[in-house]
């Protein structure tokens, strides 16, 4: 699915990536850990095209193709969806136009037909109902006056709508109470399937209670420095990030 | 005369010598108050001269390429009903009033009123209503250092009259057009609009201005508004002059004691387009919104100055100003907001907001909010730039194409404008003007 080797960014001249290496096949979960300034949200945003970021060295395979070739719109379209961490408000652009302009953009691509006004409202009535929403949410401004939670379940719906083959989650957890992120990883759940892989960023193994992932990277300072199972997130629950940043975790896990 | 500048004197010189023309023209009204308010305004305007930009209301804003034309007082001239029908609004096709070259057109007016309603063309009424004309026009607006205003005064002639009763209410909005059509030489015209709701009156008017050809003509106008208490007047006004006209447009509005004004304005032509919104609180608890959108594009100059005089407490002011700036096209927004001592309680906020699409474009802006009073909420606030990148990065990793993304950004910034309108038929005429610039 995703193939990121020797992966190196920097952002006005200050290197935050420094030699990435992660390999993901379909159907897989992947959570990224780490602590606060590691590079995770800078990872997921240099993935999903983020301008501001310099690439300067290494590459990304995406299904066989250079990844970071293509603008933004193309890696959406390729099947790429970045669930942002602080997801932007847009006044006077509803819902359901941002929505139905982006499926049509990516149903294009596919060579697939555009769907018209009937077609996409029962299809984007039936995902609403996967995050709890409801449709009245659809007329509103994208994420304008929405609650934090509101706007992480909006990124959930979209990627049910937009049905991406890459799932990257920056920090959805983040700020949400215990109910909104039961609905959060219950919608993300049932979009498990063994061609669709999810990357989770996150800060807290909170979520993977939630969201089971099958491996577990932890990311320090720009490199990976740990990944195993869903035990490693226990154990830095447990531990701290200190007490593997010091060295020490090699001998416990 | 205050310009010192031999060539603007002798610019200044052929409009006096159009107005000593127009004199000879009107010699049955030489002895009314009308004619004595055009005498002093020719005075004024002699003395002051066209403005410069060492001048600070015109500091921004040269008129140097008005100067540098030639035009001819404006005549009586007919164009057919066909030549109107693109103009027409659905639903106020019969609620209409037409001006062509600032003359009143009879034959092409239609409109339907309850009685006591007068709507005239100004000279018309002048034989028929010379007291109430007499009473307010030129009262409220002052032409001593408003050289176009002055100029206004000194030609005004014809133009729109109207006066609603109290406690009458019009259902349905009027229309007005004013239509320009250039016959030989470019022409400079002069339209004189009053409009007076009484007490408990309510109007919603619709003002558009067109153009039948890209010509080059100066159309310079003076509206007076008087809202009296506990009236409401929707004031929508869209401005799609020839490319290559100057537009010029003065407004003074006394808003009364339990009042409401609505002005929203919407330019789109104009080789330079210059709006001087004024609005006074005469009573308490009187309330005005002041909306305004443009749209510039190749060397268009675009120059909106507002003044809201809060004199007097519990009243409410709000303001936003947004527009587009595209090619080498240049904006000027100030944005002047006066609370005096007594006006307690004022809540007076002010927006303006630019984007410049083009690298070329440019913009000068300037909010000057002068606070004498203590127990006030005031606020002005002014974003001027690109569209957001955020915003754009946020469709675009959705799967949207660049172009498709700022087409939808541009939308949503002029909709948050148009979405305000309440005719459903201008709105929706607006907002596919919009959509056919952008291409979204």
């Amino acid at each position: 699915m995703i193939s990121i080797k020797n992966l190196h960014t920097s952002v006005e001249e200050t290197e935050i990536l420094k030699g990435i290496d992660l390999e993901v096949k379909p159907g897989e979960v992947h959570a990224i850990m780490g602590p606060n300034g590691s590079g995770k949200s800078t990872l997921a945003n240099v993935l999903a095209g983020r301008e501001e970021y310099e690439v300067t060295a290494g590459s990304v395979e995406f299904n066989g193709r250079n990844l970071l070739e293509m603008p933004a719109e193309e890696r959406a379209r390729e099947g790429l969806f970045l669930a942002f961490q602080y997801p932007v408000e847009i006044p006077g652009v509803s819902n359901a136009n941002f929505l139905k302009a982006a499926l049509n953009a990516i149903r294009q691509h596919r060579g697939e037909e555009a769907f018209d006004a009937m077609d996409f409202l029962t299809m984007v009535k039936e995902r609403l109902q996967l995050v709890e929403m409801d449709q009245k949410f659809l007329q509103r401004a994208v994420n304008v006056g929405f609650s934090g939670g509101e706007k992480k379940r909006n990124e959930i719906f979209q990627m049910a709508v937009l049905e991406p083959q890459l799932g990257i989650l920056d920090e959805t957890d983040s700020g949400l109470d215990i109910d909104a992120l039961k609905i959060v990883a219950n919608g993300v759940n049932k979009l498990r399937n063994p061609q669709r892989s999810f990357i989770i960023v996150t800060h807290y193994q909170r979520l993977l209670d939630y969201i089971v992932p099958d491996f577990v990277h932890v990311l320090a300072d720009g490199r990976i420095i740990k990944s195993g199972g869903k035990e490693l997130a226990l154990y830095l629950e447990k531990n701290g990030y200190d007490d593997l940043l010091n060295g020490n975790g090699k001998a416990a896990v | 005369m205050k310009n010192d500048s031999p060539k603007d004197r002798a610019v200044c010189d052929a409009f006096i010598r159009d107005f000593q023309n127009l004199e000879a023209q009107l010699n049955g009204q030489s002895s009314t108050p009308f004619h004595e308010k055009r005498v002093r305004a020719i005075t004024t305007f002699a003395e002051l001269g066209f403005p410069n930009m060492r001048q600070e209301k015109w500091k921004y804003t040269s008129i140097a390429p008005l100067l540098k034309e030639k035009f001819q007082l404006a005549s009586a001239h007919k164009i057919t009903e066909k030549a109107l029908q693109p103009f027409l609004i659905n639903g106020l096709e019969e609620n209409r009033v037409v001006f062509v070259n600032g003359y009143f057109d009879k034959a092409l007016s239609k409109y339907d009123m309850p009685p006591g309603v007068l709507i005239a063309g100004l000279d018309e009424a002048y034989h028929s209503h010379a007291a109430l004309i007499d009473e307010h026009l030129g009262k409220y607006l002052q032409i001593d250092e408003q050289p176009f205003a002055a100029l206004n005064t000194a030609f005004a002639r014809d133009g729109i009259l109207i006066h609603i009763p109290q406690n009458t209410v019009i259902e349905k909005p009027l229309h007005l057009l004013f239509i320009s059509d250039v016959d030989e030489r470019p022409f400079h015209s002069h339209p004189r609009n009053l409009i007076i709701l009484e007490q408990g009156s309510q109007l919603s008017l619709v003002e558009s201005h067109h153009t039948l050809s890209p010509d080059v003509y100066f159309n310079n106008f003076v509206t007076e508004i008087i809202v009296g208490p506990n009236a409401k007047l929707d004031h929508i006004k869209i401005q799609d002059e020839s490319k290559a006209a100057y537009h010029f447009a003065a407004t003074q509005a006394k808003v009364a004691r339990d009042a409401v004004f609505n002005s929203t304005g919407i330019d789109l032509g104009g080789a330079i387009l210059r709006n001087d919104i004024n609005i006074e609180f005469t009573g308490e608890n009187a309330e005005a919104q002041l909306l305004g959108f443009y749209y510039a594009t190749g060397t268009q100059l675009m120059d909106n100055h507002t003044f809201i005089d809060h004199a007097v407490p519990h009243c409410n002011s709000n303001e936003l100003f947004k527009g587009f700036l595209d090619d080498k096209s240049h904006g000027v927004f100030n944005g002047a907001v006066l609370v005096r001592p007594d006006a307690q309680k004022t809540n007076a906020f002010q927006q303006n907001q630019a984007i410049l699409i083009s690298k070329n474009a440019t913009i000068d802006a300037k909010p000057e909010l002068e606070i004498f009073a203590d127990d006030v909420l005031c606020s002005h606030g002014a974003t001027i730039g690109e569209l957001q990148d955020d915003h754009l990065f946020y469709l675009r990793s959705r799967g949207i194409g660049e172009e498709m993304a700022k087409a939808m950004l541009h939308i949503a910034f002029a909709n948050d404008i148009f979405e305000r309108i309440k005719i459903d038929a201008v709105r929706e005429k607006l907002e596919a003007e919009i959509i056919a610039r952008f291409g979204g």
